[in-house]
C-alpha cells in the first residue's frame, strides 16, 4: 500500500514537471525572441573597447543582470537517466540557455539611452547544491560596462 | 562615482590610482522563500525570491566598495569583478572588489 502511495507521488509529481516546465519553457522562449528583437540596437560585445566608430563618450557605467532559475521535476529525473548512459543532457542545456539570455536582457534592460555594452562577462553559479537536489538552481549574472554616446537618442 | 568593468573610464582620463577596494556580504534566505523555492523545484522556473535576494546583496557589496573607495579619496572605480561563493548550505557570499582611481 504505502509502496503504491509512494509510486502515485511520484507519477503526479512527474507529470506536473512535465506539463508546467513545457509550458513555462515555451512562454519563456517567446518572451525572450520577443525582446531580443527589440534590443538589436544595442550591441554587447566581450571585448574591451567598443566596436567601429565611436562617438564622444558622455558616461560609462557598470550594469548588471542576473537571474535564479531552477529545473522541473521531470528534467531531473531525465537528467538522472542520462547520467546512467552518457551523452547530451538537453534538458538542462535549454535551462542554461534560457537563464543566459534572460541575464542578458534584464542588462540590456537595465540601461536605457546606452548605445553599447562593453567588456560582458557571464559568470554561473550554481547556489543551494548538497543535501538532495543536486543542481537544483543555478544563478547567472551578466556584468558590463554601459557606454552612452554623446550624441543621438537609442532608438535612432 | 563612475563603476566600470574595463580597465580605463571610457572618455575619461585616469590621473592617479590608489589601489583595491573591495565590498562583501553575505546573507542567507529565510524559511519563506525556501518553500516557496522548494515548490519551484518541481515546477521549474524562475526562482524570484532569490533573484531579488542576490541582486539586494549585490547591491550591497556594491556600496560598501563605494563607501570605501570615497574614504580613499577616489571619484572612480575600473576593473570591477563579482564573485559569488555558497559558503553554507543556506547562504550566498557576494564579493566584488575593483580598483579605485581618480578620473578627470
Amino acid at each position: 500500500m504505502e509502496n503504491l502511495i509512494n509510486l502515485g507521488v511520484f507519477i503526479i509529481l512527474i507529470s506536473c514537471g512535465y506539463v508546467f516546465g513545457k509550458i513555462a519553457e515555451k512562454r519563456h522562449y517567446k518572451s525572450i525572441i520577443n525582446r531580443e528583437r527589440k534590443f538589436l540596437t544595442l550591441p554587447a560585445v566581450s571585448g574591451k573597447n567598443p566596436v567601429g566608430e565611436v562617438p564622444p563618450i558622455r558616461r560609462a557605467q557598470l550594469v548588471q543582470g542576473s537571474v535564479v532559475i531552477s529545473v522541473d521535476y521531470f528534467k531531473r529525473m531525465l537528467a538522472g537517466l542520462r547520467n546512467f548512459f552518457g551523452g547530451t543532457v538537453r534538458s538542462y542545456e535549454t535551462l542554461l540557455d534560457r537563464a543566459r539570455r534572460e541575464a542578458l536582457l534584464r542588462l540590456k534592460e537595465s540601461c536605457p539611452g546606452a548605445r553599447q555594452i562593453i567588456n560582458l562577462r557571464i559568470e554561473t553559479s550554481s547556489i543551494s547544491k548538497g543535501g538532495k537536489n543536486r543542481i537544483g538552481s543555478v544563478e547567472i549574472l551578466a556584468y558590463g560596462t554601459a557606454l552612452y554616446y554623446d550624441i543621438g537618442s537609442p532608438s535612432a | 562615482m563612475f563603476v566600470t568593468n574595463t580597465e580605463m573610464v571610457h572618455g575619461k582620463t585616469i590621473t592617479a590610482c590608489h589601489g583595491v577596494v573591495a565590498g562583501s556580504t553575505v546573507r542567507a534566505k529565510h524559511a519563506g522563500r525556501d518553500i516557496m523555492a522548494g515548490l519551484k523545484n518541481i515546477f521549474g522556473g524562475e526562482l524570484k525570491g532569490y533573484t531579488e535576494l542576490l541582486g539586494e546583496s549585490r547591491d550591497q557589496a556594491i556600496t560598501r566598495m563605494k563607501a570605501q573607495a570615497k574614504q580613499m579619496g577616489a571619484n572612480a572605480i575600473v576593473n570591477v569583478r563579482f564573485s559569488t561563493s555558497s559558503v553554507a548550505a543556506g547562504a550566498a557570499e557576494i564579493y566584488v572588489y575593483g580598483t579605485a582611481v581618480t578620473v578627470e
